[in-house]
C-alpha cells in the first residue's frame, strides 16, 4: 500500500512538471496564434478583429504567472481552449473523438503483436532449433526492419486499392451511422484490419526475439529444472515456471509501448486517413493550431504516465519481489 | 570404464537387501564443438532401501550429471549415450514421457544445490508444494494445502509461511522449503545435490541435522552429492568417489575414511583438515583433472598420481579389492587386466 502511495506521489509530480512545460514551451516561442493569423492575412484585418480573436482563443496580456494559474484552473475544469483550425469547436471535442480511434487502433495492434510475439517466443525457446525457432525470428526481423508507414502504403496499395480486399480510408463506412449495432462494429473491425496488421507485422519481431532470449536463459534456471523433476505437466513448466518469469522484462516494455500508442502510429493514421489523434495532430501542425497541439501533447504525456502507472501496479501484482521495495 | 564381470554380482550388497535403484554403466556426453565431452563415463552403483549413499568428487567430475541423469532432467547439449537406471525393475532411460512424469518426484525427488535458484520467485512456497502433490495425486486444493502446511512443520518452518514468496525467506529457510517440496510425495529416494553448499556453516549444520532427523523418521534413501568429504562422514552409509567421470572407489563410509585405497581418495582426504585430532599438513593434489574430450588412454588419475607405475597406461578394472570395497587402481591385483599384468611382468 505504502509502495502504491509513493508511486502515486511520483506520478502526480511528473504530471505537474509536464503540464508546466506544456504551458511554458509554446509561450517561449516568438509570436502567438494571433500574429500567425495576422501574418497569413497579410495585414488585411483590423487590429480589433485580431484582438477579438485573441480573446476568443484565450490569449491575454496578463503576467505570465497569472496566465499559468488560469491555465491550470482551466485544465482542472477540463477546458483545453478552442481549436483555431476548426473554430469554434472546443479542443476537447476534437480530442475526444480522435482519442477513441487512436486508442482502438493502437491497443489492438499492440496487444495482438504482444500476444502473438510472446507466444511465438515461448514456443521457439521451448522447442529450440525447431521449425518455429529457425524460421520465425529472421523472417520477422526482416519484415520488422521496414518502415511501418511504407508497409502500410504497400498494404493499402495492394490489398486495398489493387485487389480491393479492404477499405481505403476512414474508420467505418460513411453510409452507417455510429451505434452499437453489429453492422457498425463489423465495419469498424473491417476498417481496422489493414492499419492494425501493418503495425503488428512490424512490432512482432521484437517481441519474439525478446521473449525467446529471456526464455532461453530462464529455461536453464534451477527452478525450471526442479519443476521438470517434479513431474509437472510440460504446459505448467513452460507457462507457470519458465514463461511467467521470462515475461517480466517484456511486460515493462509492453507498458512503455502502451504509452506511445497515442503518438506512435501517426503516419499509419495518415496513410489510412484514420481519424485518430495522429491525423488530427498533422492537421494542427499544418494550421499552426496551438491549442489543439497543446491539448494533444498533453493527452499523449498523460497517457504515457497513466500507462506506466498501470504497469507499475501490474508489476507489483506479478512480481512479488517489487512489493517490498 | 570396464566392469569386472566376475565380481559385479557381489557389489557389496548384503544378501537379502535388493537395491532400491541400480545405475549400470551410465555414460553421459556433452556435445561440444570440440567433440563430445565424456562427463560421465561408465558409472555403476546401487542404493539400498534406507541407505545414505555419498557421492563425492571435485567440481566437474560429473557427480551432478549423474544425479540429473537419474531423473532424466539433463538439458541439451547433454545426452545419455549408454547405460541403465533400474528402479523397481524398470529402466528409467526407457520410459515414455508420461511414465517418466509419473516416476519423477513420486519415486525419486531432488534437492538442488542453490535454494534461491531452485524456487520459482513468482510462486508462493505453498503453491510450489501443492503443484507437486497435485501433479501426482487427485487431491482437492484444501487437502493439498493442509499437507503443505504439515510438510513445512516437518522441516521446521512455521505453517504460516505457506503464503510467503521465496525472497521473503532466509537462505536456510529456503533450503528447508526445498526439502519440504522434496518430501511432498514421500519418495523412497531423495537426491541431494550439494544441499548445503550455498549456506554458512551454522545453517549448514542445522540443515544437516534436519536431514538426518527426517531420514530417521521417514526412512527414505539418500543419494548425497558433495565435494566436501567431511560432510559425508556423519551422514553416509557408503561413499563413492568420482574422478573425471568415473567412480574410482566405493566402500563403507567408515572403511573408506580409515583405509582409503585409491591414491585420489587419499589426496582428497588430505585436502581438508580433520575436525579433531592432531594438526596435519594439508597436501592437496597437484595438477588438474584431464580434458574429458580426449581422456587419457589408461587410468585417468595417472598424470596426477604420486604412486604411478608401469601398468597405469592401461585402464584399471573397477573391482572388489576387499569385501564390499571396490576400487579402480592397478595397485590392487584385482583391478589389473591381463594387459596390465603383462606390463608389470615385463618390467
Amino acid at each position: 500500500m505504502n509502495f502504491i502511495l509513493r508511486r502515486l506521489g511520483f506520478y502526480a509530480l511528473a504530471a505537474w512538471v509536464s503540464i508546466t512545460l506544456n504551458f511554458f514551451l509554446p509561450r517561449m516561442m516568438p509570436g502567438d496564434p494571433g500574429d500567425a493569423v495576422m501574418a497569413r492575412m497579410q495585414g488585411r484585418v483590423q487590429p480589433e478583429t485580431i484582438d477579438a480573436m485573441r480573446k476568443a482563443y484565450g490569449l491575454s496580456d496578463d503576467p505570465l504567472w497569472q496566465q499559468y494559474f488560469d491555465y491550470l484552473g482551466n485544465l482542472m475544469r477540463g477546458e483545453f481552449g478552442i481549436a483555431i483550425s476548426a473554430f469554434p469547436t472546443p479542443v476537447t471535442d476534437i480530442i475526444r473523438t480522435s482519442f477513441f480511434w487512436t486508442l482502438l487502433l493502437g491497443l489492438t495492434a499492440t496487444i495482438v503483436a504482444f500476444l502473438i510475439g510472446n507466444l511465438l517466443g515461448i514456443i521457439g525457446a521451448w522447442r529450440r532449433g525447431g521449425l518455429v525457432d529457425s524460421v520465425m525470428p529472421p523472417l520477422l526481423i526482416f519484415v520488422g526492419s521496414f518502415p511501418y508507414f511504407w508497409l502500410a502504403l504497400l498494404a493499402l496499395f495492394f490489398m486495398g486499392f489493387e485487389w480491393g480486399w479492404f477499405p481505403l480510408r476512414h474508420a467505418y463506412s460513411s453510409n452507417i451511422s455510429p451505434s452499437w449495432s453489429l453492422e457498425f462494429v463489423g465495419s469498424v473491425a473491417y476498417h481496422l484490419v489493414l492499419p492494425a496488421a501493418s503495425l503488428v507485422v512490424v512490432a512482432i519481431g521484437g517481441w519474439v526475439l525478446g521473449m525467446r532470449n529471456t526464455m532461453i536463459s530462464t529455461l536453464s534456471e534451477d527452478y525450471v529444472m526442479m519443476a521438470e523433476a517434479k513431474g509437472l505437466p510440460q504446459r505448467r513448466v513452460m507457462f507457470n515456471y519458465a514463461a511467467r518469469n521470462a515475461l517480466l522484462p517484456n511486460l515493462t516494455a509492453f507498458g512503455m509501448q502502451l504509452g506511445f500508442i497515442l503518438g506512435g502510429a501517426l503516419l499509419t493514421e495518415v496513410v489510412f486517413s484514420y481519424p485518430g489523434l495522429g491525423y488530427q495532430l498533422l492537421g494542427a501542425v499544418r494550421n499552426l493550431d496551438y491549442p489543439l497541439m497543446q491539448g494533444i501533447f498533453l493527452i499523449i504525456t498523460f497517457s504515457v504516465l497513466g500507462a506506466n502507472l498501470v504497469m507499475d501496479l501490474l508489476y507489483v501484482r506479478l512480481d512479488p519481489r517489487v512489493r517490498g521495495a | 570404464m570396464a566392469i569386472a564381470t566376475e565380481t559385479s554380482n557381489s557389489q557389496g550388497t548384503p544378501a537379502g537387501a535388493a537395491p532400491l535403484i541400480r545405475i549400470e554403466d551410465l555414460k553421459v556426453q556433452y556435445l561440444s564443438p570440440r567433440g563430445p565431452v565424456r562427463a560421465v563415463d561408465g558409472v555403476t552403483f546401487d542404493i539400498r532401501p534406507g541407505e545414505v549413499m555419498g557421492l563425492a568428487g571435485e567440481s566437474g567430475c560429473g557427480k551432478s550429471t549423474v544425479a540429473q541423469a537419474i531423473l532424466r532432467i539433463l538439458q541439451p547439449p547433454a545426452v545419455i549415450t549408454n547405460g541403465r537406471v533400474l528402479f523397481d525393475g524398470n529402466d528409467i532411460l526407457d520410459m515414455s514421457d508420461d511414465q517418466l512424469n509419473e516416476f519423477r518426484w513420486r519415486d525419486v525427488s531432488m534437492v538442488f544445490q542453490s535454494a534461491m535458484n531452485s524456487l520459482n520467485p513468482v510462486m508462493t512456497i505453498g503453491d510450489q508444494i501443492t503443484d507437486a502433490i497435485q501433479a501426482h495425486q487427485r487431491m482437492p486444493g484444501r487437502k493439498a494445502l493442509e499437507r503443505a502446511e504439515e510438510l513445512l512443520r516437518i522441516v521446521g518452518i512455521e505453517a504460516a509461511r505457506i503464503d510467503s514468496y521465496p525472497h521473503q525467506l532466509s537462505g536456510g529457510m529456503r533450503q528447508r522449503a526445498v526439502i519440504a517440496i522434496a518430501l511432498a510425495l514421500n519418495p523412497p529416494l531423495m537426491i541431494m545435490d550439494e544441499p548445503t553448499t550455498a549456506l554458512d556453516v551454522v545453517v549448514q549444520k542445522e540443515i544437516m541435522s534436519t536431514i538426518s532427523r527426517l531420514k530417521q523418521e521417514l526412512g527414505f534413501s539418500i543419494l548425497f552429492i558433495t565435494h566436501d568429504l567431511s560432510l559425508l562422514v556423519e551422514i553416509s552409509d557408503r561413499i563413492a568417489i568420482m574422478y573425471a567421470g568415473q567412480i574410482v572407489e566405493l566402500a563403507n563410509a567408515r572403511e573408506l575414511f580409515e583405509q582409503p585405497l585409491h591414491p585420489y581418495t587419499n589426496g582428497l582426504m588430505s585436502s581438508f583438515p580433520p575436525l579433531t585430532g592432531d594438526r596435519v599438513k594439508l597436501s592437496g593434489i597437484p595438477g588438474s583433472p584431464p580434458d574429458l574430450v580426449h581422456p587419457p588412454a589408461g587410468c585417468r588419475f595417472a598424470a596426477r598420481c604420486p604412486r604411478r607405475f608401469e601398468p597405469c597406461g592401461s585402464e584399471p578394472l573397477f573391482a572388489e579389492a576387499k569385501p564390499g570395497h571396490r576400487v579402480a587402481c592397478h595397485l590392487y591385483p584385482e583391478s589389473r587386466t591381463p594387459q596390465a599384468q603383462e606390463a608389470i611382468r615385463e618390467h
